[in-house]
């Protein structure tokens, strides 16, 4: 058997990943045929703040969809023998950035460098210097005197063609339209929204060309203590931030609403038990919680080796379990928000209704409590978020995120503090990772906000 | 109100034995203290032996829930769940592996995280609320607006970042303060001033934008509407009547974090290396040292419920009409 060029290999939380993402398509399908949803998400579109936040969000979601279609390449073939690949399991984006990934220093290296950062003794030489790079700046040759004007001339290059390409995204965008780029820019043909996702793809345009250009000679963000890129690190740290964040809520929502909506509707001793359930789970500080169940995961993880093929399928499965840690400890919030509020829904005129007429428990919590609670169920989700990004970085710095392998913001921040006190400081790595962060939570907060605001009627005021 | 008390008393023992219960099943059900004894003693010194003594010296030595070698009553009593679980209730925390009284470092820890913890949450408190009624005062003008997407990006920064950049501004660069560690007395000051001054900013972000909301909310009542036609100043209304009628939103979340302020923080105390119960629990949890991570679970739930029941108490405190029943 021949066997083809790269065997796909699917991890579960790129499976769930992936779930999550057509649920997300069909309930998008479902919300346009509904007229209070399609309203509320009509508001959330014609929001130049929101938007702008969704653009940047989706270019993430992009890079961590990328990262997830995962593979095992295929070993050179010995003629005759059976089709082999390699243990290492790759995705898509590594396929892209792989000048990026296969271009690693000796260590630490600051961003644009053409120096490692620390002296090292050299052959042939007595005295103790600063090696060159393997790959940054290696163009250049010894002639190391026009460093900062190739880099200029990168930066304005890379400039150059991320203009290109958002020009004639605008310009393809208006030919479609039908109108001219300059009325497209200055009035917003089909509302300012649109304007505000075209001008926010200016400067992700721009950065992703500079990124592009100067990253083709130099590393931009430098190298980490085994000498990786930094920009690569970053990169992949997206998808490891949108897991957490997405997957824990796809674990705390089904608990929520379930047991949420039985306590308030149904009443009596479920009430008591569901309420007590929920008061003890959230008595508990919740990062010894987690710590607690991670600790005992870890060892659960530690003493099943066998379970394991590969090591990535392990830091799979310990980022699995963190979601699910994750999202067992904080389903509380929630379930309470949904109990009280069907506590109100409960006295309602159309629930009343729908009783008088015998319509069963169940189907009534289905058909007429459920949807009155989807925007509240939406908003903690959106609203939960950013909060789990965050989360990650502290628990990885506690001591019970993700597995040390897993490339994330937190085991990128907590191997970079080590090397504070060093002097000078290398501070690239905490830079690049606090920064990627920041634009993550910063476009997931606004988005939320903006989402809050169109389906909450209260906050409108 | 005393008879209230009394009852809310009660019905924190259910949760508490919950708590204690699920900390059980957590530590000593799903991996059996063999389990942790091969882990902790790593692959090359397990033997048999090795775990027997491991589990000796921590007193796992004991079946979990039923002795059946005991005799009488010893039967219950000499088992994991009663030394090690029921015996909390009564603040018999154990001994840490370091072989130290548990119930005895809590109390020499606690001064330390209260120095920093009780400052962060005053200040926190006041410049949060200050904050949002600026805001309020100034609402929907560009500085209301600057102001609530200037708190946006401050929740947006990682917690981490605030800490290590100032830790990296003020100690390193300015050198105004020693970058880390610990003293008693009036010398703690210097110590202090940095870690309070990160914690305050860190939080301001997320308080003032909830402050302000629940302000938003009061202002558009009749009430507030009726203290204006009266001809009284925005800023009588605004702390006169607005702040008092506010403090009830705010009573339930603000009460509740007081007696976990014992707790600590676990970040602030670690990177600041402020010896308190926030550092002491960070170590526990590297070294896997799960008799205090234990014990720390089940004092944060007793505190947590004692919030609770602060919370009820306060209401009536703030506002007259209130009556616990």
């Amino acid at each position: 058997m021949n066997g083809m060029a790269l065997q796909p290999v699917v991890l579960w939380s790129d499976a769930l990943l992936f779930v999550l993402i057509a649920a997300i398509v069909a309930l998008v399908f479902w919300a346009r045929r509904q007229d209070a949803l399609r309203a509320a998400w009509g508001r959330v579109l014609k929001d130049t703040m929101a938007m702008a936040a969704a653009t940047v969000l989706a270019v993430f979601v992009l890079i961590g969809l990328l990262d997830s279609l995962h593979y095992r390449a295929r070993l050179p073939a010995q003629p005759g023998a059976e089709a082999r690949y390699a243990v290492e399991v790759l995705s898509a984006l590594d396929a892209l950035l792989s000048d990026l990934r296969q271009r690693s220093e000796k260590t630490y290296s600051a961003p644009l460098a053409t120096h490692l950062f620390a002296r090292e003794a050299l052959e042939n030489s007595t005295q103790r210097e600063f090696p060159r790079l393997k790959h940054g700046g290696a163009h250049l040759g010894a002639d190391l005197a026009g460093h900062e004007f190739d880099i200029a001339v990168r930066v304005s290059r890379g400039c150059a063609g991320g203009l290109v390409i958002w020009l004639l995204l605008v310009s393809a965008w208006c030919r479609w339209r039908g109108v001219a780029v300059v009325e497209m820019l200055k009035v917003g043909v089909g509302g300012p929204a649109i304007r505000a996702v075209l001008l926010t793809l200016l400067p992700i345009l721009l950065l992703f060309g500079i990124a592009i250009a100067v990253g083709g000679g130099y590393h931009v963000f430098g190298t980490d203590k085994v000498g990786q890129d930094v920009l690569y690190l970053s990169l992949k740290s997206i998808r490891t931030g949108l897991l957490i964040g997405t997957l824990t809520t796809l674990v705390m929502l089904p608990l929520a609403v379930l047991l949420g909506i039985l306590a308030g509707y149904v009443g009596g001793w479920v009430d008591d038990l569901i309420q007590y359930l929920y008061t003890t789970l959230s008595s508990i500080p919740g990062v010894l919680l987690i710590a607690a169940a991670v600790l005992m995961m870890q060892v659960v993880i530690d003493t099943h080796p066998d379970w394991f093929a590969t090591a990535a399928e392990r830091a799979d499965a310990r980022l699995l379990a963190l979601c699910l840690i994750l999202g067992m400890t904080s389903w509380t919030g929630v379930a309470r928000l949904l109990r009280g509020e069907t506590l109100k829904l409960r006295e309602l005129e159309f629930v009343q209704a729908a009783q008088a007429f015998g319509v069963g428990r169940f189907a009534i919590m289905h058909r007429h409590i459920l949807p009155n609670l989807m925007h509240i169920v939406l908003i903690a989700l959106v609203m939960d978020f950013s909060g789990l990004v965050l989360a990650e970085a502290v628990l990885s710095y506690v001591g019970v995120g993700v597995d040390p392998s897993t490339i994330s913001f937190g085991t990128m921040i907590n191997t970079a503090r080590m090397e504070l006190a060093r002097e000078p400081m290398v501070w690239w790595s905490l830079a690049a990772a606090f920064s990627f962060m920041f634009a993550l939570v910063l476009a997931a907060n606004l988005f939320a906000d903006a989402v809050r605001d169109a389906f909450d009627p209260r906050a409108s005021a | 109100m005393l008879a209230y008390i009394i009852r809310r008393l009660l019905y924190a023992i259910p949760i508490l034995i919950g708590v204690n219960l699920l900390t059980f099943a957590l530590f000593f059900v799903v991996n059996t203290p063999d389990d942790m004894a091969r882990m902790q003693l790593g692959v090359k010194r397990v033997t048999p032996e090795a775990i027997q003594k491991w589990k000796a010296e921590r007193g796992y030595d004991q079946p979990l829930v039923w002795n059946s070698a005991a005799a009488g009553g010893a039967k219950l009593t000499e088992t994991i769940l009663f030394s090690k679980s029921v015996r909390m209730f009564v603040g018999d925390f154990g001994r840490a592996d370091d072989g130290r009284d548990i119930a005895r470092e809590i109390s020499t820890r606690m001064g330390p995280s209260l120095a920093i913890a009780v400052p962060t949450f005053v200040l926190g408190l006041f410049a949060a609320i200050s904050f949002a009624l600026l805001l309020v005062f100034f609402r929907a003008t560009a500085l209301d607006i600057s102001g609530v997407v200037l708190c946006v990006a401050m929740m947006s920064i990682s917690g981490l970042f605030y800490i290590i950049g100032g830790q990296w501004l003020v100690s390193k660069v300015w050198h105004l303060v020693p970058i880390s560690g610990y003293s008693g007395g009036l010398d703690a000051a210097k110590f202090l001033i940095l870690p309070v001054i990160i914690g305050v900013i860190g939080g301001i972000g997320a308080s003032t934008r909830w402050y302000r909301t629940i302000f938003l909310e009061e202002i558009s009542r009749d009430y507030v509407r009726t203290a204006r036609a009266k001809g009284l100043p925005e800023r009588v209304v605004l702390f006169r009547h607005v702040l008092r009628n506010a403090l009830i939103p705010i009573l339930t979340g603000v009460v509740v974090v007081i007696p976990t302020l014992f707790m600590g923080s676990l970040l602030t105390e670690s990177f600041f290396g402020i010896p308190g119960l926030g550092s002491y629990t960070i170590d526990a949890i590297n070294a896997q040292d799960f008799a205090v991570v234990r014990s720390m679970v089940f004092i944060g739930s007793v505190l947590y419920i004692l919030g609770l029941l602060l919370t009820d108490i306060s209401y009536t405190l703030a506002d007259p009409r209130v009556r616990l029943q």
